[in-house]
């Protein structure tokens, strides 16, 4: 649990020394639902019907794109080589740079989405469900990428690669995290749509980390 | 007599035969030397010592438990040293050495980092950030990470890679105190490093014959194999 902790801090501390993830996500993420209004035109009863989609959309791709990285540094210089060669399992290598991951892409989001929600004349009761979807979202979706971005390690164009592989396997969440909005606004009940994000985060939580350490012993060969 | 041994080893790479029937074993104390022409396995070797390749033939064997059984443990008592450094360059060397030695399981993390950093003769790059290391810096800080958290095996690949002559006495020492503690050593190199008493294993001895051996699939697209007749000359 102390070296599980130390891998948490240490990559925290790279991210915070380096600065640019975590804000080219949260950047990205603002920039792409800042373009709808001027795509789709300034009229207030559109933006507010498509506001829930529009955000979770850009959630995820700002998700991705900082997915590509996350095990890149440490393959690269070594690090993944010496820390699959800790006492620490590599299970639990991996969970602790998700979890670090979503510390520092995920939360930004989920702080910058009400925001967002305002801007594009989101229905005030669609708010707080709004930031309870993308809490238990995000950590699926950097959960979900950890294998993805554990098996185009290593590859040439592996960002592509990574999308690819990945983007299909967030639709679910995009469903019921969308959904969940919906509902709330249109005066149904979240409450399914919810239980059903959490029940994804509940399978992922545990076995995202097995596949994702599996794919890269495999990159490590 | 807790020995460290690996019997038969056969290592195949991307369908290549690398060496095959090799056997090893290394006593606390001892020291063994990896010697061979480039491409003759010495790193694949190492790196199956270590635990991060599979051997496709043979068994690896601590005090005659196989270590395929319990490699959580085997990860405990061994430190691999291998070509890349591992230094983050936003981290400063302290930084980077304590979070090595916190994983590795040691009570005080910075104060070793710290103690480890002097004993390698570079107490001053205590608080420069890995970008502004040279390379010879670099590499001292790698093999500060071996004296940061106790283990007793250590597996070294060509540490001297960028050192000065210096360091390379100082890496002499350190090796000798830690055989002399019942520590056991398995390096390669393709420079004089004097250890006493150390054993040397010759990787071309186990590479197999050439065309007419019927497990080369022709794979062969590595140069420096070329040179394997004349380094079996001056090994036997």
């Amino acid at each position: 649990m102390n070296r599980f902790r130390t891998l948490v801090m240490r990559d925290l501390r790279l991210a915070l020394r380096q600065g640019s993830d975590a804000t080219i996500a949260v950047m990205f993420f603002v920039l792409c639902v800042v373009l709808f209004p001027f795509g789709v035109g300034p009229e207030p009863n559109i933006l507010a019907r498509i506001a829930a989609g529009v955000i979770w959309v850009a959630a995820l791709l700002a998700s991705l794109l900082s997915l590509e990285r996350l095990f890149q540094n440490d393959y690269e210089d070594g690090s993944l080589e010496l820390l699959s060669l800790t006492p620490l399992p590599l299970e639990a290598v991996v969970l602790a740079k998700v979890l670090a991951h979503w510390l520092v892409t995920g939360v930004p989001l989920i702080v910058a989405a009400p925001i967002l929600a305002l801007l594009l004349n989101m229905e005030a009761g669609g708010f707080g469900v709004l930031v309870l979807t993308l809490a238990v979202g995000t950590p699926i979706l950097s959960l979900i990428g950890a294998i993805g971005a554990g098996l185009t390690l290593g590859a040439r164009r592996g960002g592509v690669l990574l999308s690819l592989l990945i983007l299909p396997l967030y639709i679910p969440v995009l469903i019921f995290g969308a959904g969940a909005i919906d509902a709330a606004i249109t005066g149904m009940t979240p409450r399914p749509h919810l239980l059903l994000l959490g029940g994804i985060l509940a399978a992922a939580l545990p076995l995202a980390p097995f596949a994702g350490a599996a794919a890269l012993r495999q990159a490590l060969e | 007599m807790s020995a460290f041994a690996g019997s038969e080893l056969t290592c195949l790479r991307g369908g290549r035969l690398v060496f095959t029937g090799l056997t090893f074993r290394v006593a606390p104390g001892d020291a063994l030397t990896l010697l061979g022409p480039n491409g003759s396995g010495k790193s694949s070797l190492l790196r199956i010592m270590a635990g991060l390749l599979k051997p496709f033939r043979g068994t690896l064997a601590w005090e005659d438990a196989a270590l395929s059984e319990d490699p959580d443990v085997h990860r405990r008592r061994t430190h691999y040293v291998g070509h890349q450094d591992a230094v983050k360059p936003v981290l400063t060397a302290a930084e980077n050495l304590a979070f090595w030695a916190a994983l590795g399981g040691a009570d005080d993390p910075a104060q070793r980092a710290r103690a480890a950093l002097e004993r390698l003769g570079v107490p001053h790059i205590a608080g420069v950030p890995g970008r502004y290391l040279s390379a010879g810096q670099k590499r001292r800080l790698n093999l500060a990470r071996i004296l940061a958290a106790p283990a007793r095996l250590w597996l070294l690949d060509e540490p001297t890679v960028a050192l000065d002559r210096a360091a390379v006495r100082l890496l002499e020492e350190i090796i000798a105190e830690h055989r002399a503690g019942g520590g056991m050593v398995v390096l390669s190199t393709h420079t004089d490093i004097a250890m006493d008493g150390a054993r040397t294993l010759h990787l071309d001895d186990f590479t197999p014959a050439g065309p007419d051996d019927g497990s080369d699939d022709g794979d062969e697209d590595d140069g420096d194999r070329d040179d394997t007749p004349h380094a079996r000359e001056t090994a036997s």
